[in-house]
C-alpha cells in the first residue's frame, strides 16, 4: 500500500508504530522510510496524526505522562523508542521548530548559543563563528548582525522564525522536525521561509508538518497522506499530486473534501 | 567558516561530550532532588502546624467552651463571649465592607475603567490590601477610639471592615471584567439603563465570584488579631452592647496564650481550634463555589 | 424613564462615591498617623530611626531596635522562603505526578489563609522549644567559645528572638510566594518549553533559564508580596520575638523587638503623650517602608516590562 522509495539511502525508518493519548490511539500501525536528504512532508486534514508523528521522532511526546508510543523508530539503524542513551542526547540530534516563533526571553546571540552550550564546550570566538553561520544558514544574518545582544522578542514573526531555525541548526542536528512552521507568519515571511527549506535539505533530513498542500507541493520531494491515524499514502510528492494511487488522497488534495 | 555540518565533526565531539554531558545530568538530579526536598519541607510544616492545632486544640475543647464565659485564672470557664463577640464584630464589619467593596469594584470595572480615577483607585487598593493590618488599627484607634475615648466593639468592626474592604474591590472587579461586553451590549440593545444593566445582569452573572470574594475576606478578618488589639480591646463578660470593649476570639487567644496560667493555655488551643476550622471552612466553602461557578 | 435616568445618576453617584473613599481612607490613614506621631516626630526628628533606646521613664524614645528587628525577621524568612518556594512551584509544575498536582497546590493554598495568631501560637508553644534543645543548644555547645559565631548563639535556650520570627514569617510566607510563582510558571506557553527540550536541555536547564527569565516579573511580585507580608506581620513575631529592647547582644537567639510587637504589647497601655506619639511614629515608618516596597516593586515590573519591547 506504501509506495517507498528505495534508491535513497534512509535515515528514518519507523516500523508498526502505534501511538495513544491515553485510550486514544491517534497513530494506527504507521509503516514509513524517510530518506536521507530530502525533504519530506506530511500533509492530512487537523487531526490525522500528523503533529503526533513528528512529536514522536524526538520524544517530545515523553514530557506528557499520558501519552505513550509503541513501535520502532531507527534512526540510521538504531531503535530510538528503546535507545538506552539519554533522551536528551537523541533531541540534540533532531532540530525541532514549531507552529509559533518561540524565542527564548534572552538576547538574539544567547537564543543561538543556548543549544551549542549544552553540548559543547567552545571558546568565546568559536560561539561567535557558530553564531554567524547558524544565522547565515537562516538567513537572517544580513538582519540582525548589528543587533546580536537585543531580546530575541524584538523581532518581527517571520524573524522570530527564521531565530528558531537558526537556532536548531546551531547545533548541527542529523534531522530537522517543522511542524507547520509557517501557519502564524506572513505570506511573504512564509515564501523566505520555504526558500530556506529547499537549502537545507543540502545538510539535513528536513520534515515539514503542513497543512498547506501548496506548500507541501512546492518544497517537498517526498510526501506523506495522513488521515485520522493511518497513513494512506506515501510517495514522490510530484507523483502524489498528479497521479496518487488512491482515491482518498486525490480527494483530498483536490479539495473534495478537508 | 571550520564549522561545517557533518556528522563526523559531531562524533570528534563526542568524548568532551559525554563528560559534560554527565555533569549536566547531575546538576539536574541534584536540583530536581531539592525540589522535592521543597516540597516535603513545604508539606511537613504544614502537616505539623495542622497536627499540633488539631491535637492540642482538640484536648481544648469542650461542652463549656460555648457555655461559659472566659474564667479568671485557674478558674474553670469558655469562650462564649469572645466567640459572641467575634461573630457580632465580623458580621457587622461584612456589613459595612462589602457593599462598599463591591461599589467601588463596579465602579472601577463598569465606569470608565482606564480612567485617572480608576486608576488612582486601584493603586491605592493594592496598597490598602498590602498595608499592614496593625497599622489600619492604629488609624481606627485615632479616629473612633480617641474622639470617644473609649475602646470599642464599633471600633472593631470599622477595622475589620476596613480590611475587607480591598479584599472585596479587588475580586470584584476581577470577577465582572471576565463578563463578556456582549452580555452588556445586548441588555443594552433592549433600551436597558446602566444601572439595571449592571444590578441585573452584569453583577447577576458575576455572582458566584463575587459571593466567593466576600467569603475569602470574612475568612480573613476571622483570624484578624492586630486590628482588634487597640479598637475592640477585650472584655471578660458577655456584652451585646459594642459601645464599649468587647470580648473576641483573637485578642483573647493572645492574651491566653502568652499568659502562665495552665487553664488559660488550654482555653486558647481551644480557641486556636475554632479559629482555623472556621477559616478552613470558609475557605473550602469558597472554592467549592467558584469551581461550580 | 426620567426615573431611570435619575436611578442612573444616583447608582453611578453611589459607585463613584465608593471609590473615592477608598482613596480617602488612604489620605485619612496617612494623615492620621502624622498627626498623632507629631509629638514625636517634632521632639526626636528623623534621629529618631537611628537612636537606640526606648525609655518610657525618662521619655526619651528612638526605634533602632524595632525597625532593626523588622528589617532582620524579614530578611530571613525571604532567605528561606524565596528557595524553598521556588523548589515548591517547580516540583508543582514539572515534577509532581497529574493525581497529586491538585492536593498538594490546595493544600499550599489553604496554609496560606491559616490566620497568623496560629502560626504565633504553634511558634511559641511547639516549635520554639524545639528550636532551643535541637538547634540552639548544639550550637552553643559547638560554637559557644568562638569568637564572632559565639556572640550570633549565645542567650537563654528558650527558642524566641529574631531567628525563631523569622521562620516563623518564612512558614507564613512560603504558601503566597509558592502560588504566585507556580501560577506563572504554569502559564509559560508549553511551545517554548519543548523547545528548550528539544535543543536537549535537562529540566532544570528549561526551568533557570528559560522558563525562570521568561516570568521574572510574576516571580518578583510574589516575593515582593511576600517581603510585604512579612514586613507587616503582627502576631506570628509577637508571639516569639521576645519583647525586649535590646541591640546590645548580636545573637539571633537573644530576645529582641520588631515595630508591630511593639505596636501589639505597648500601645494600648501606653500612656497618652510622646510615649503612644512615638509607637505611632514607629507604625508610620512600617507604613511608609511597606509603601516603599510596592512602588518599588511596581517600579521594577514596569521596567522590566519595557525592556521585554514587543513580545507578542
Amino acid at each position: 500500500m506504501t509506495d517507498t522509495p528505495t534508491v535513497l539511502p534512509i535515515k528514518i525508518a519507523v516500523r508498526d508504530l502505534n501511538f495513544y493519548y491515553g485510550k486514544f490511539q491517534a497513530l494506527r500501525n504507521i509503516h514509513l522510510d524517510i530518506p536521507a536528504n530530502r525533504v519530506t512532508a506530511f500533509i492530512g486534514p487537523s487531526g490525522c496524526g500528523k503533529s503526533t508523528l513528528l512529536r514522536v521522532f524526538n520524544r517530545m511526546f515523553e514530557l506528557y505522562p499520558d501519552q505513550r508510543a509503541e513501535g520502532q523508530l531507527l534512526l540510521d539503524g538504531e531503535d530510538l523508542l528503546t535507545s538506552k542513551q539519554d533522551v536528551a542526547l537523541i533531541r540534540a540530534r533532531i532540530g525541532m521548530v514549531f507552529q509559533k516563533p518561540t524565542p527564548f526571553p534572552m538576547s538574539i546571540f544567547d537564543n543561538i548559543t543556548f543549544g551549542v552550550k549544552l553540548f559543547e564546550n567552545l571558546s568565546r570566538i568559536d560561539l561567535e563563528e557558530r553564531v554567524e553561520w547558524a544565522l547565515k544558514k537562516a538567513a537572517l544574518w544580513d538582519e540582525v548582525k548589528d543587533k546580536l545582544a537585543q531580546s530575541g522578542a524584538s523581532l518581527s514573526g517571520g524573524q522570530q522564525q527564521r531565530l528558531c531555525i537558526a537556532r536548531g541548526i546551531a547545533i548541527k542536528p542529523e534531522l530537522l522536525l517543522l511542524d507547520e512552521p509557517c501557519s502564524a507568519l506572513d505570506p511573504i515571511s512564509t515564501a523566505r521561509i520555504e526558500e530556506l527549506i529547499a537549502e537545507l535539505k543540502n545538510d539535513y533530513t528536513v520534515i515539514i508538518v503542513t497543512h498547506n498542500m501548496q506548500q507541501a507541493a512546492r518544497c517537498s520531494d517526498y510526501t506523506a497522506y495522513m488521515y485520522l491515524g493511518d497513513l494512506m499514502e506515501f510517495g514522490d510528492t510530484e507523483q502524489m499530486f498528479f497521479k496518487p494511487n488512491r482515491r482518498e488522497t486525490e480527494d483530498y488534495i483536490t479539495g473534495r473534501f478537508g | 567558516m571550520n564549522a561545517t555540518p557533518n556528522t563526523t565533526l559531531f562524533s570528534a565531539n563526542r568524548d568532551v561530550q559525554a563528560a559534560f554531558f554527565v555533569r549536566r545530568k547531575w546538576i539536574n538530579r541534584i536540583a530536581l532532588t531539592l525540589s522535592l526536598a521543597a516540597m516535603i519541607f513545604g508539606v511537613f510544616w504544614l502537616l505539623w502546624i495542622l497536627w499540633e492545632t488539631l491535637t492540642l486544640g482538640f484536648g481544648g475543647l469542650s461542652l463549656t467552651l460555648f457555655t461559659e464565659n472566659t474564667p479568671p485564672p485557674n478558674d474553670i470557664g469558655g469562650l462564649a463571649n469572645a466567640i459572641w463577640g467575634s461573630l457580632l464584630m465580623v458580621a457587622l464589619a461584612t456589613l459595612i465592607g462589602a457593599p462598599i467593596g463591591v461599589l467601588s469594584g463596579i465602579y472601577l470595572a463598569e465606569y470608565d475603567p482606564r480612567g485617572t480615577l480608576a486608576v488612582t483607585v486601584r493603586f491605592i487598593n493594592d496598597l490598602l490590601l498590602s498595608a499592614p493590618s496593625i497599622v489600619i488599627g492604629l488609624f481606627v484607634y485615632a479616629l473612633i477610639v480617641l474622639r470617644f475615648r473609649q475602646f470599642s466593639g464599633w471600633a472593631g468592626a470599622v477595622a475589620l471592615a476596613l480590611i475587607v474592604i480591598p479584599v472585596v474591590i479587588r475580586t470584584t472587579e476581577n470577577m465582572l471584567s471576565l463578563i463578556p461586553a456582549s452580555l452588556r451590549e445586548a441588555a443594552y440593545a433592549l433600551g436597558a439603563p446602566k444601572w439595571k444593566v449592571i444590578t441585573k445582569v452584569t453583577l447577576n452573572a458575576a455572582r458566584a465570584g463575587v459571593v466567593t470574594g466576600v467569603l475569602l475576606a470574612v475568612a480573613r478578618i476571622s483570624g484578624e488579631t492586630a486590628p482588634l488589639l487597640f479598637t475592640a480591646l477585650n472584655n471578660q463578660f458577655w456584652t451585646t452592647d459594642l459601645s464599649g470593649p468587647t470580648a473576641n476570639l483573637p485578642v483573647t487567644i493572645f492574651q491566653f496564650a502568652m499568659s502562665p496560667y495552665e487553664n488559660w493555655q488550654q482555653l486558647a488551643w481551644g480557641g486556636v481550634f475554632l479559629i482555623t476550622l472556621a477559616v478552613l471552612g470558609l475557605n473550602i466553602l469558597a472554592r467549592f463555589l467558584s469551581r461550580r461557578a | 424613564m426620567i426615573s431611570n435616568t435619575l436611578a442612573d445618576r444616583l447608582f453611578g453617584f453611589l459607585t463613584r462615591g465608593a471609590a473615592l473613599l477608598t482613596l480617602a481612607l488612604l489620605l485619612g490613614i496617612i494623615v492620621s498617623l502624622i498627626v498623632g506621631a507629631w509629638p514625636a516626630i517634632d521632639r526626636f526628628g528623623p534621629g529618631f530611626l537611628t537612636r537606640n533606646v526606648w525609655d518610657p521613664v525618662r521619655e526619651d524614645f528612638g526605634g533602632l531596635v524595632m525597625i532593626y528587628g523588622t528589617l532582620a525577621t524579614s530578611a530571613i524568612a525571604l532567605l528561606i522562603a524565596v528557595p524553598i518556594s521556588f523548589g515548591i512551584a517547580l516540583f508543582l509544575t514539572e515534577l509532581s505526578p497529574a493525581w497529586l498536582k491538585r492536593p498538594l497546590g490546595t493544600a499550599i493554598e489553604l496554609l496560606a489563609a491559616v490566620p497568623s495568631i496560629v502560626y504565633g501560637m504553634w511558634g511559641l508553644m511547639v516549635f520554639g522549644p524545639v528550636l532551643a534543645r535541637y538547634v540552639q543548644r548544639p550550637l552553643q555547645n559547638l560554637f559557644g567559645d568562638t569568637p564572632v559565631f559565639g556572640a550570633l548563639v549565645s542567650g537563654p535556650p528558650v527558642g524566641i528572638g529574631i531567628l525563631s520570627a523569622g521562620i516563623i514569617l518564612s512558614i507564613m510566607i512560603i504558601p503566597f510566594i509558592a502560588s504566585v510563582m507556580r501560577d506563572v510558571f504554569e502559564v509559560t506557553p508549553p511551545l517554548l518549553k519543548e523547545s528548550a527540550y528539544g535543543l536537549g536541555a535537562t529540566t532544570w536547564e528549561v526551568i533557570w533559564n528559560i522558563v525562570l527569565p521568561y516570568t521574572k516579573t510574576g516571580v518578583l511580585g510574589g516575593i515582593m508580596l511576600g517581603l510585604g507580608r512579612a514586613l507587616g506581620e503582627t502576631m506570628a513575631v509577637t508571639f516569639v520575638i521576645g519583647n525586649m529592647n535590646q541591640l546590645r547582644s548580636p545573637s539571633l537567639f537573644e530576645a529582641a523587638n520588631s515595630i508591630t510587637s511593639a505596636l501589639a504589647n505597648e500601645f494600648a497601655e501606653a500612656a497618652p503623650g510622646l510615649h503612644q506619639a512615638s509607637l505611632i511614629y514607629l507604625g508610620l515608618v512600617l507604613f511608609l517602608i511597606t509603601f516603599v516596597v510596592l512602588v518599588f516593586s511596581r517600579m521594577l515590573l514596569m521596567r522590566l516590562q519595557r525592556n521585554e519591547g514587543g513580545r507578542a
